[in-house]
């Protein structure tokens, strides 16, 4: 019938643990908090384990367990809303206060910047750029098209040289009136 | 105009020849510093116990009944 009479596949538990903590990084990277991040992984924990039977050996337990957190993140999102997020309380601080080196991004910077992305483009390009998925991959754990994906990515880099305020080279250059100056006595 | 062809193939290479300065590049790099930051991080217990008593939990179950799937109830913390 099934494989439900048999022990626990010592298997299954391995490669779940294995999977860790890259599913906690992207739990952490769609909640914004660390709390929140290790509830979801939790769930996601007893979930995929009820569902273990569903889950065939030998295909990609990440992808697997990935789908399940994002689905488990949506619908607990949908219950309760999403709360306010002061992402573990001092990025706003250290934001203003943190003088950048020249060419160089605060990693603090960098996280607030990636909470202001809507959902569906940091899920992209987290997935993609750091949990090491294809975009097809990543377009299977989002349920929707690879060109979805592509353009979800490339408009979240967008998004976040904007708010970071990396535009291009003339950001690491000589600051830009200086550039106009220079410009304009060379014209001359 | 140049400065578009340029952009273009920043876009697919992810770093430009220098390394540094092009910004899909820095953003890149700084997304993977942050993921890989809380994936360095250790397993919290929580979850080595967790995954310990559902296995225990299964294996019991699998020795009792023989037949029926986990479903984890009464498991939750």
């Amino acid at each position: 019938m099934s494989d439900n009479d048999i022990a626990p596949d010592p298997q299954f538990k391995r490669q779940m643990l294995a999977t860790l903590p890259s599913l906690r990084a992207f739990a952490v990277s769609l909640s914004g908090r660390h709390d929140k991040a290790d509830d979801l992984v939790q769930d996601t924990i007893m979930k995929a384990w009820a569902k273990q039977d569903s889950f065939e050996l030998g295909t990609n337990m990440k992808a697997w367990l990935f789908t399940i957190l994002r689905n488990e993140f949506y619908s607990q999102m949908r219950k309760h809303g999403r709360e306010v997020q002061d992402s573990e309380g001092t990025f706003t601080e250290r934001m203003s206060t943190h003088p950048e080196q020249y060419g160089s991004l605060d990693l603090a910077d960098f996280r607030n910047a990636l909470e202001q992305l809507p959902d569906d483009q940091r899920e992209a390009i987290v997935l993609v750029g750091a949990s090491g998925f294809a975009y097809e991959e990543a377009a299977e754990i989002c349920g929707c098209a690879v060109g979805t994906i592509k353009s979800r990515v490339s408009r979240a880099r967008t998004k976040l040289q904007e708010l970071l305020g990396i535009t291009g080279e003339a950001d690491y250059g000589p600051d830009a009136s200086a550039a106009a100056v220079t410009s304009q006595a060379f014209a001359g | 105009m140049t400065n578009q062809s340029k952009s273009l193939t920043i876009q697919e290479h992810g770093y430009d020849a220098s390394g540094g300065l092009d910004p899909n590049g820095q953003i890149s790099r700084k997304l993977r510093e942050f993921y890989l930051s809380v994936q360095e991080e250790a397993i919290p217990d929580r979850f080595l116990d967790l995954l310990e008593r559902l296995d225990e939990a299964e294996r019991a179950q699998a020795d009792a009944t023989g037949a029926s799937g986990p479903d984890g109830a009464g498991l939750r913390p």
